[in-house]
């Protein structure tokens, strides 16, 4: 791994990120999306914005709105020329700034991001490594053991839920364990008139409110880690050396641990590093299911409210840690597995 | 009859996969004609009712009905994945072609495009393209988006082996027979290439209806028409699960989780087909 290497991999790293930046401020321009403006209008469909319903707008009245929508425009600096809105974003995003929410006006997206990051990375992290744990050691021992009757019953059944997506999973699991019997909580991050602090009581009802969100992944998730590291053992089985060291006498744990298993789990880690890239998006929907605090249910809740400044803000964190993490595979794995020679990008 | 019999044994998990997929179609092809579509109507019926002699499947809380709801729910979803499905696989084996075949330059941006988009999660692209739309989007156009973002699989399998045929002497004897470029490939090559193509459009078709239900669940999808991952939203939306209403959400999850395992079985029996090397995993 040369320095050039290096180099050209995290400018391509800032590329992406200015990429996703720049498309992400574009879109919404380019469909002509008055953010304000929709909002606005829902609140005064409702009666709030000018306290009439808009079916009963008179002419001052829809003046009247012109003029709140032209305040708040100003107020977020949507007034200004495309170029100059463009320049400030920008600079904004690379100072993190990721403006105010439209519906929580004083509160700013950053903030409310950082306040729903450690729930998703914690319980969907934990979940992630603990399914990748499980299914590894599951793929290859439905290989390494082909004769197992637990593996050939319990087996199919694991990598059959690999199919289902994670939220139908946790609507059952809801079902069955929170509400017809109430092992767990139904929905939330922790009891109910709880204030988030370091003590033991808050840290139990957090793991208590965690632990169904966290089954219905790791439930699914396994099957997919399972298939994958059936795959490579497969493949690993069949290499030379590993009938070499079978014919000079190592034991089979030796040769499972050691030999077997150490080079199929290469492509396994290199997954599982894009996989808590991606540890964002893919607890989205279970996090709608429980109505845990993280950043999935704070997406869905900007969707509802036409929140943008909110939705883009998320979106700009989900491309920064995607990116982040095929940057941290391509400058590691040239450092773990020698056969890897990057030359050419 | 023997011979059907012998195909079946040697490949449960597509016999399997077939049949349950078959299934779901059907009822999706056939229910529409015995239902009234009226019963999907906001207000058609008594809210809140559970199943009985009335209403099959029971009412939601805005009094729908939900048989006629899922079955036609069924068939919109099944849409949209064959739609996004086939225009994925069509997109995505073109270029593996291009790529393949061509080689050089259009075979470097090719491989850099799928490369940096499979890393990209489908549903943020999903959610950015629906939250920037003004109107709600129709299921034909969910349909179009996902065919968008689901080329990437296919490419790359049939990509890898197109390089590996192109090589080998019944092409060359092909190319000396005089055979022109479309001969090559229809006739040599794809004859070849149909099981790589089939677990393609079955990860194609699996991946689309996993997208269109993952935006509709987060009720960014199509507001007026009852596709599964709609019912699903509404019933979330409703807090259907905790207000014991499981007459409301247990049956599109049943159908799309039997979806899933019936589109699961079929791409690993038709794996087994494509890798030979995967049946000695048992």
């Amino acid at each position: 791994m040369t320095k050039g290497y290096v180099a050209r991999r995290i400018a391509i790293f800032f590329l992406i990120v200015w990429l996703a930046a720049s498309l992400n401020f574009l879109l919404p321009h380019l469909a002509e999306v008055n953010p304000i403006r929709q909002r606005l209008a829902r609140l005064q469909a409702f009666g709030v914005a000018s306290g009439v319903t808009a079916s009963r707008a008179t002419g001052e009245e829809k003046s009247l709105f012109e003029e709140t929508v032209k305040t708040w425009e100003r107020k977020f600096g949507l007034d200004q020329p495309l170029w100059k809105q463009y320049i400030r974003y920008i600079g904004d995003i690379a100072r993190f700034d990721l403006g105010f929410s439209i519906v929580n006006f004083p509160a700013s997206v950053l903030k409310m991001i950082l306040q729903a990051l450690p729930w998703t990375v914690l319980v969907i992290g934990i979940a992630t490594i603990m399914s990748f744990t499980l299914g590894s050691i599951l793929g290859a021992l439905m290989v390494w053991r082909k004769n197992s009757p637990l593996l050939n019953i319990l087996g199919p059944p694991v990598l059959a839920l690999s199919a289902i997506p994670y939220y139908l999973l946790g609507v059952g699991l809801v079902f069955l364990l929170a509400f017809t019997w109430a092992f767990f909580p139904i929905s939330g991050g922790y009891d109910y008139g709880r204030v988030p602090d370091v003590s033991w009581g808050f840290i139990l009802s957090a793991s208590h409110h965690a632990i169904l969100p966290a089954l219905s992944i790791v439930l699914a998730q396994i099957g997919f880690w399972g298939l994958h590291m059936r795959g490579m053992m497969v493949t690993v089985q069949e290499e030379d050396y590993m009938q070499f060291a079978e014919a000079r006498g190592l034991t089979d744990r030796r040769l499972f641990l050691r030999y077997a298993m150490r080079n199929a789990i290469l492509p396994q880690a290199t997954n599982l590093a894009l996989t808590l890239g991606l540890i964002i998006t893919q607890g989205v929907l279970v996090e709608v299911v429980f109505s845990y605090p993280g950043i999935g249910t704070l997406l869905f809740n900007a969707i509802r409210n036409l929140d943008f400044f909110v939705i883009n803000g998320i979106v700009f964190i989900i491309v920064l840690s995607v990116a982040l993490s095929t940057l941290i595979i391509d400058l590691v794995n040239p450092i773990l597995d020698p056969r890897i020679r990057y030359q050419q990008a | 009859m023997n011979a059907t019999l012998q195909w079946v044994s040697h490949n449960k998990l597509l016999t399997a996969g077939l049949v349950i997929v078959t299934i779901l179609a059907l009822i999706s092809i056939i229910g529409p004609h015995m239902i009234d579509e009226e019963g999907t109507k906001i207000g058609y019926a008594m809210p809140d009712q559970p199943p009985g002699r009335e209403y099959l499947l029971g009412t939601d809380t805005v009094g729908r009905q939900l048989l006629p709801t899922i079955i036609s729910g069924m068939g919109l979803t099944l849409r949209v994945g064959i739609i996004a499905g086939a225009l994925g696989l069509a997109i995505g084996v073109v270029l593996a072609f291009i790529s393949g075949f061509y080689g050089g330059l259009p075979d470097a941006i090719i491989r850099g495009a799928a490369d940096t988009l499979l890393t990209v999660p489908v549903l943020l692209l999903l959610v950015v393209v629906a939250s920037t739309l003004t109107s709600a989007l129709t299921v034909n156009q969910v349909a179009l988006l996902l065919a968008g973002i689901t080329w990437m699989g296919a490419t790359r399998i049939i990509r890898s082996q197109v390089l590996s045929m192109r090589e080998r002497a019944y092409l060359e004897v092909a190319r000396a027979s005089g055979a022109n470029g479309l001969q090559i490939i229809f006739l040599e090559l794809m004859p070849n290439l149909l099981p790589y193509i089939a677990v393609s459009f079955v990860g194609a078709v699996a991946q689309a209806i996993l997208g269109s239900i993952g935006i509709e669940a987060l009720g960014l999808g199509p507001q007026n028409e009852n596709t599964l991952g709609m019912t699903i939203y509404w019933s979330l939306y409703h807090s259907s699960q905790v207000r014991g209403l499981w007459w409301w959400w247990a049956p599109p999850v049943i159908v799309i989780i039997l979806l899933f395992i019936g589109l699961f079985l079929m791409s690993a029996g038709l794996d087994r087909i494509a890798n030979p090397r995967l049946r000695r995993a048992g």
